[in-house]
């Protein structure tokens, strides 16, 4: 669509000029040449190619700080999204980091594979090949591969989110046909290589007779919930996040105590995109003897993990990122829980290089109930 | 044999393999026309984003070549290599691929009848295991072609 729909669609018109986005953006805060006002401004005074010829258009974490402050509910990050759609179309592309593995592997995805990919279940894991349940793993086991020398091990949520079901009484479906959900193509503006994914994912999961599908990721969730209705149609079958599953069943689980004081990290996409807020406190304290202590900035001002679409990894996001951790550091928790498989990776590799001024540890909330559920 | 001619793509790294290639180019060395070069300046340059990226547009084989280890001209170079060849590797069999689609081997410069020998062995593989599943839409146009067959070389 052209620029005047991109900004009717996101009410650009409406902006102030008020600056207050500028002032929340966790990228301008770190590198001063980056403004969302001043981006929505050089297409609002009609120079759109400005926007799509500068590098800055794949800066944007699309975290949605600003659009949550902004007075007019200006939605930049749908705007930059769109943005993209049109810079793509005239050739341009961000610079991708890990030499666009991600991207391939999403292309490549979307094209007749026969995967083989639920190597990660173990034994003791009850799953089945069709059910009322669906499990949508997302590129964890790909996680696994592409970041062993983080020492992240991806697939360690997916158990522990098979282990978590099966404890509630839930045998769920896990495919070896599913895709990645695609949401990394669509914020890099591949609506084509998203429209291919979403429409394979929807239709492995109608054959599978699920009439739920239940998300460990919440990128995953978000594209699902808030994407896929817009490009391909409306879903026959529920969503749910695990920690939405979980949230009131806490009681179900026969948890040991771990006596630990933990911070929790809201991801952008389950937090402001979605407003879930309290159904991951309430898992994390339904463990007996864990203390939750919150960061300054928490719930909807939570700071972003930095990266976003693989796409704009660098030093922008490396400062951001060690601000998150000295943010959990300052809370006196010994480990900072995130729900978020990409929020992991991007923290950890900044834990990495942080060397003794952090030291907090990262953990999946799958992981901290895993314990729970071990001891 | 068919007349299915595998589309194989070879990174080369300057040095070495390059030169190699070279070489049997010069010494007339023959093979099959099933490869398509790309020099880079050491092999630690390819990255698994490479080699799925010539899957994912259609090639039916990759070989990463390089410098012998320790006469890697950036010193340590070809070992970043092995890392990104084994990282794809197992992309690539989480994915369906079939992992013998990729090959890792070390050519020096003075290796010209290896090279030749290396790129026919490898298309007769590829040939073995048939066009990959990720063809190009525009691998029909390629059998229009008249191709000529290739020589093999008595080595």
């Amino acid at each position: 669509m052209a620029f005047d729909e991109i900004v009717r669609l996101t009410r650009s018109y409406y902006c102030l000029d008020c600056g207050k986005c500028t002032g929340s953006c966790p990228v301008a805060r770190v590198d001063v040449t980056y403004s969302p006002r001043g981006t929505i401004e050089s297409v609002l005074s009609g120079h759109p190619e400005e926007l799509i010829n500068n590098h800055h258009l794949w800066s944007c974490l699309t975290c949605g700080l600003c659009t949550t402050r902004c007075p007019s509910s200006v939605d930049y990050p749908a705007f930059v999204v769109a943005a993209r759609v049109q810079a793509r179309k005239t050739g341009v592309e961000g610079i991708y980091a890990h030499n666009a593995i991600m991207q391939q592997l999403m292309g490549i995805m979307g094209g007749s594979v026969q995967q083989n990919r639920t190597g990660w279940l173990t034994d003791g894991l009850q799953t089945s090949a069709r059910g009322d349940d669906f499990y949508f793993v997302g590129c964890l086991p790909y996680f696994d591969v592409i970041f062993d020398d983080l020492g992240v091990v991806s697939t360690d949520a997916a158990r522990n989110t098979v282990r978590l079901l099966n404890a509630v009484g839930i045998v769920p479906v896990v495919s070896n046909d599913e895709r990645c959900c695609g949401a990394d193509l669509l914020l890099n503006g591949d609506e084509e290589g998203f429209i291919k994914l979403a429409e394979v994912n929807v239709q492995v999961i109608a054959d599978s007779g699920a009439k739920r599908v239940i998300f460990s990721c919440p990128e995953c969730y978000n594209a699902f919930r808030s994407d896929y209705p817009r490009y391909v149609g409306s879903l026959p079958f529920e969503l749910v996040h695990l920690t939405e599953l979980l949230a009131g069943r806490m009681d179900e689980l026969e948890l040991c105590e771990v006596p630990e004081t933990v911070t929790y990290h809201d991801p952008c996409r389950l937090g402001r995109y979605l407003g879930i807020y309290d159904e991951p406190r309430a898992v994390i304290e339904g463990v007996p003897g864990v203390e939750l202590v919150e960061m300054r900035k928490n719930r909807s001002n939570a700071l972003c993990c930095g990266s976003t679409g693989w796409v704009n990894c660098g030093r922008c996001a490396k400062e951001i990122q060690m601000e998150r951790l000295r943010q959990a550091q300052a809370t006196g928790a010994t480990r900072m829980i995130t729900v978020c498989p990409k929020c992991r990776i991007h923290l950890s590799c900044a834990l990495k290089d942080a060397g003794d001024e952090i030291a907090v540890a990262l953990e999946d909330l799958t992981g901290l109930l895993g314990r729970a559920l071990d001891r | 044999m068919s007349d299915f001619q595998p589309r194989i793509v070879v990174f080369a790294c300057n040095w070495c393999s390059y030169a190699g290639a070279d070489l049997a180019g010069v010494s007339r060395m023959q093979y099959p026309p099933t490869t398509r070069v790309i020099r880079v300046m050491c092999s630690g340059r390819v990255t698994p984003g490479f080699i799925l990226e010539a899957f994912r547009l259609g090639a039916d084989g990759v070989l990463v070549t390089g410098c012998h280890p320790g006469d890697c001209h950036y010193i340590s170079g070809n070992e970043k290599a092995v890392v990104a060849v084994e990282k794809a590797r197992q992309l690539m069999a989480l994915l369906g691929l079939k992992t013998d689609r990729l090959r890792l081997e070390w050519i020096s410069a003075a290796e010209g009848t290896r090279f030749a020998r290396l790129m026919t062995g490898f298309t007769e593989r590829m040939r073995e295991l048939g066009p990959s599943r990720l063809g190009s839409p525009h691998r029909h146009e390629l059998h229009e072609l008249v191709v000529p067959d290739a020589v093999g070389v008595d080595a």
